[in-house]
This record gives structure tokens, sequence and C-alpha cells, in this order.
């Protein structure tokens, strides 16, 4: 097993994440290492681009180098900003990070902050997830209270402000020039790019954003060198990965692996294929990522190149395993609807297209599919690709391409027979309510 | 102005002042969103009256407290029940019965989503991935209490707990 937790060690929910037990676990050593002058500026984005750690929150840009984009001698105040708005389908890892080991975010933003001169931070927390909001804010109120957020952290001269901001249900939030808009309290619509954040992003100052998960892995790589986290993974895919794992296994959860684990162990540790049931297809980094046959899936390691050369993404992490109880067309029309509902409408393309993939897809499942559907269907993501402000479009427009190519036959089935291929009781039998033996 | 004024109580708008110290003294528009969430978390939903009064207390003009109250789905901008009920019902949940739970509580409420029961005690919306697709089926009663694992059994016992 190769089962490695850096993030999600030794936690149990209820008590180790406060303040003192973190720092039982060895927990702001890295803040001290730092502000303390053992390290500078300079030594810490070195340090972060030798980890080869990749953004955790979708898109996988390298860590280092983001962070080396900040001006340097910019004259006004720069902003940090953690993006915990998960509402990715499939992704639920940022949330056990935060209510099981939230000072090693608040440690990561800091030292970002040290690393990048900003003076002040926000945590971006996902609306649906109001108890986890309210223990970031309580452990926020221990580091202050610690002295490890504030003015002249740990005695040193350098000062930095955290707090946590709580969206309020908009998945286009995630997206990180609308997560700038809705901390300026509009709505959450993307801004064109360039200009990018580094440069004009929370109220018009250069702005860092992270993923939880991306700040969550700083601590480690200070304290124990970028070195070190890389060689648990593989080269250009550093570390340990949170993968979240949902549908039908019979363990779902978050499980933190070494990066380039086969997917077959990952499998196996969240206990494998729900009643025996064969794999059907496997969605590898989020609702947004193209789907993958499971026999493809099986052969792949989980990392970012093993995926991106089987044809899809590794994304946030989220693996949605479906079996063959599994409609396609029922699956593709559940998150066509879903981008249809979160388009926030700026984009022709995005808030049409994403209408006409759901109503297609819709009428292709409920036996009013026309012959030349799939082509429309392609036609339409075409249309929406790369026409848009930001990648929603492209996430939308994903999913439905690789639906169509990897399971036309099914899709075609419907259009022919006006029915599922799957038959409506093993459909039934393979969604019907499922709780884990170990919850 | 005495109606404005009594809108929200000396509690709320403490919480919303204590939300403020959180930007630069010249951004408090960005303490929109907290303070639409205290003010429905006092209220139940958000009112044209409520709206007008959140963007007087923080300096605004109406119509931008209302783009976020509008723009965001866990606003209200209509009465709901006096508990809402918001199933997850995305594909990851929907592959562990989210779809199923969700049946299971407009069968016993009898009501379909986005209904209230005639009593007005209970609202049913459908909702989207809430980041916990792991513990599916999940569910969330009045935006900030959420529901993990939920059997017919576990819909039972908390919706007795709600009635009481
Ligand atoms: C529609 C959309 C939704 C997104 N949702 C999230 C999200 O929930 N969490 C996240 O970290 N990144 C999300 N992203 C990616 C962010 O825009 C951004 O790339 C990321 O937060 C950068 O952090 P990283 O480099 O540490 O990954 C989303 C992007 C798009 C286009
Ligand atoms: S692509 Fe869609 S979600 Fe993104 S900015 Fe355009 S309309 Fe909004
Ligand atoms: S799909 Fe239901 S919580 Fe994610």
């Amino acid at each position: 097993m190769s089962a490695k937790e850096l993030i999600l060690a030794d936690l149990d929910g209820d008590r180790t994440w406060r303040l003192q037990e973190y720092i039982k676990r060895g927990g702001y050593e890295a803040l001290k290492k730092v502000v303390s002058g053992q390290m500078s500026a300079d030594d810490i984005i070195a340090e972060v681009k030798k980890s080869a750690l990749r953004g955790r929150g979708g898109a996988g840009f390298p860590t280092g180098l983001k962070w080396s984009f900040m001006p340097r001698s910019f004259p006004g105040d720069k902003y940090l900003a953690c993006n915990s708005d998960e509402g990715e389908p499939g992704t639920f890892k940022d949330r056990d990070i935060l209510r099981y080991n939230p000072h090693t975010v608040i440690e990561g933003m800091t030292i970002a902050a040290y690393a990048m001169g900003c003076v002040r931070g926000y945590n971006y927390i996902h609306g649906e997830i109001f108890a986890t909001y309210q223990r970031f804010e309580e452990a926020l109120a221990e580091a202050r209270e610690a002295g490890l957020l504030g003015q002249n952290i740990l005695g040193s001269e350098f000062s930095f402000d955290l707090f946590a901001h709580h969206g309020y249900g908009a998945y286009i939030c995630g997206e990180e020039t609308a997560l700038l808009e809705s901390i300026e309290g509009k709505k959450g619509q993307p801004r064109f790019k360039p200009p990018f954040p580094a440069s004009y992003g929370l109220y018009g100052k250069p702005t860092t954003i992270n993923n939880t998960e991306t700040f969550a892995s700083i601590p480690f790589i200070i304290r124990d060198g970028g070195e070190t986290f890389l060689n648990y993974g593989k080269p250009n895919n550093g570390g340990t990965k949170i993968f979240s794992i949902s549908g039908h296994v019979n363990r779902p959860g978050n499980y933190e692996i070494e990066m380039g684990t086969p997917f077959a162990e990952l499998l196996e540790m969240a206990g494998g294929m729900r009643g025996g049931r064969k794999i059907k297809g496997v969605i590898p980094g989020g609702s947004s990522a193209p789907v993958l046959p499971g026999d493809v899936m099986m052969d792949c390691t989980m990392d970012y190149d093993s995926i991106s050369k089987a044809g899809s993404m590794l994304g946030s992490g989220a693996v949605i395993v479906m079996d063959e109880s599994t409609c396609m067309v029922k699956a593709l029309e559940r998150l066509s609807f879903f981008y249809f509902e979160e388009s926030c409408g700026q984009c022709t393309p995005c808030r049409e297209g994403t209408g006409w993939l759901y109503r297609v897809v819709h009428r292709i499942e409920h036996g009013q599919g026309r012959q030349d559907d799939l082509d429309l269907l392609n036609s339409v993501t075409t249309n929406i690709m790369g026409r848009t402000i930001c990648a929603l479009g492209d996430a939308a427009s994903m999913p439905v391409q690789s639906f169509v190519k990897h399971f036309g036959d099914e899709f075609q089935y419907h259009i022919d027979n006006k029915k599922c291929l799957v038959p409506p009781e093993v459909q039934y039998e393979g969604s019907k309510i499922y709780v884990s033996p170990s919850c | 102005m005495e109606a404005e004024r009594n809108m929200l109580s000396q509690e709320s708008l403490s919480r919303i002042d204590r939300e403020l110290e959180k930007y630069p003294g010249d951004q408090k528009k960005s303490a929109t969103m907290s303070a639409l969430r205290i003010a429905q978390e006092e209220l139940g939903w958000l009112s044209n009256e409520t709206i007008a009064f959140v963007a007087d207390y923080l300096g605004l003009t109406d119509i931008e407290v209302f783009e976020v109250a509008s723009f965001y789905n866990m606003y209200e901008l209509a009465p709901v029940g006096r508990h809402k009920i918001t199933v997850c019902t995305n594909l990851p949940c929907a592959l562990s019965g989210g779809v199923h739970a969700a049946e299971y509580v407009k069968q016993k409420l009898g009501i379909d989503f986005n209904e209230t029961t005639p009593d007005g005690k209970f609202t049913l919306k459908e909702g989207e991935c809430m980041g916990a697709c792991g513990d599916a089926p999940v569910l969330l009663v009045n935006n900030h209490h959420m529901c993990s694992w939920m059997t017919p059994e576990k819909i039972d016992q908390m919706l007795a707990d709600l009635d009481k």
C-alpha cells in the first residue's frame, strides 16, 4: 500500500485539529524557520519549486512558478487568497483538511504571504459547509492569540492578517477571479484575463490564489525540504495527494497517497467495487474531467502525467467510480444540468450552450433523441470551447465529448430504442441508498 | 426610519460589525454576503425591505445588494417554510442514493422540490454538490446544518426532531 499521509495523518476530528495538538505534530516549526530569518523569500520559492508541487485546485499549475509571478517591489498592499470553495462534484477533500487540520492551511498561507510579501489573506470557504467555516474561524482565533498571525508574528518584523470569507452557494466562485469578485462583495462573475491576479487581483492589488490542499502541503515542504516531498511522488508530480473517491465503491472517502500509486491500489483501499459489480467508467478528476472507460482507468497510475496520457485530467483528484448498473446517459444528464444551472451567464456560448447540452442529453435520456443528436452535441461543445471568459465552458463540454466518445453506443441505443440499455431494476439496485459499513 | 432601525436585532448588527472588521476600511461592500446571511438567519428570507436595510447599513445602493442576494443560491428572495431542507442529487451523491433519499423526503412531506408544506413547516429544495459526496446521501437543514449518510430511518428521525 502506498498510503502516506502528510496532511491527514493521525487525525480524529474532535480534538486533534486544535493548535496545541498541531504543535505537537511539529506544526508551526516551518513558520518559525521562516520568520526567524533562516530562509529568505527566495529560498522559500526555490524550495517550493524543488518540491514539484502542482496546484491541487484542478489546473495543476506549478505552485513555485505561480508564486514567482508576484511583483517584488510593488509599492502597495498585496493579497493572498485560499480557494476552499470546493464545489466541483466529486471533490470533498478541502473540507476534511479544514476540519481535521486547519492550522496546516493557516501555516501554509502565512509562509506563502512571507514569501510573496502579502499583508492580508482570505480563505474563501464553500457556502454549504458552515460548521467547517466556524471551525476555521476558531482556529484563526487560536493562531492570533498565540502570536502566529497578526502584527509581528512570533516577535519578528513580519505581519500578516488572515480572515475567512463564507461563500453562499455558487459553484462559479471556485474560479479564481470570480472568487475575488465575491470577496469584494459582488456577483461571482469571472473577469477577463489578462490582467492576471498577480498584477490586478483583489481590490485591484497583486494577489495569489491557491487551493486549500496546495497551502496545506507547504509546511511539510519548508520543514522537511522540497526534495523529501518530491520523493513521495514522482518527477514532475511531487508529493502525496488526497483523492476523494465517491460512487460505486465500498468505502467512499478521502485517501491520501503518494502520487503515482496505481489506480487499482486506490480502488482496493476504497474497499473495491460495491456488490462485486463490474467497473464501467471513472471520472478521475472531478466532474469537469473527461470520463474514462473502467479498463483504461485500471491501467493508470494516479498522477497528472498518467491520467493525461489516458485522455483525461487529474483535476482536483475527485475520482467518481461508476459500475455496470449506471446509465451513462442519465449520468451525463445530471452533470449537464449542473453546468447549465451554474453558468454565470455572462458569455453567450456558455449561457446558451450549456442549456443546449442539457436539453439534448435530457431528450435522449427521455426517449426523444433524434438521429443527429450526437453530432449536435459535439458541434455545440466545439462552439463553446475556447470561446468563453472562464473555463466553465470547457468544463461543461469535456464531459459531454468524452461520454459520447466512450459510451456512444449507449447513447445511440437510447435514440434507436427510446429506452436505457441498462434495465431500470439494475439501475435502481445500483443507485439505492448506500451507507458504507465504516461510517 | 424607525422601522428600518429595528429591522435587525442588536445582536445581528454586532455580528455584521464583526464581519466588517475583516475587510479594509474602504471596502465595506465585502461584508455584503455575510450581512445578508446574518439577516436571513434572523428573518428567514430576504425581502426588498431587508435588502434595502442592509444596503443602507453598509452604505451601498439597493441594487448592489440585490445583485448579490439574487446571484447566490443559498439566499431566499421569497418566504420559505420554517425549515428548509436541501438534498444533494448531483451525480456522485446520486450513485449512492441521493435521488432516492430526495424521493423519500418528498413522499414523507407530500411535496415536490421548491414547494412548502401547507402548514408552513418545511420547504424542500434540490441542491448541487455540497463538497461532501463521500457522505452521501447528504442534505442541508436551513443552509447551515449538514446531515450525512441519510437513510430512511435517519430522515424520519430528523423530520421528527425538526417538527418538535
Ligand atoms: C468553474 C471553475 C471552478 C473551479 N472551482 C475550484 C474550486 O472549487 N477549488 C479550487 O481550488 N479551484 C477551483 N478552480 C480552479 C481555480 O480557478 C484556480 O485555478 C485554483 O484555485 C488555483 O489554485 P492551485 O494553483 O493551488 O490549484 C475552478 C476553476 C473553474 C474554471
Ligand atoms: S464561461 Fe460561463 S461561467 Fe465562465 S464567465 Fe462565461 S458564462 Fe460565466
Ligand atoms: S455530489 Fe452531493 S455532496 Fe457532492
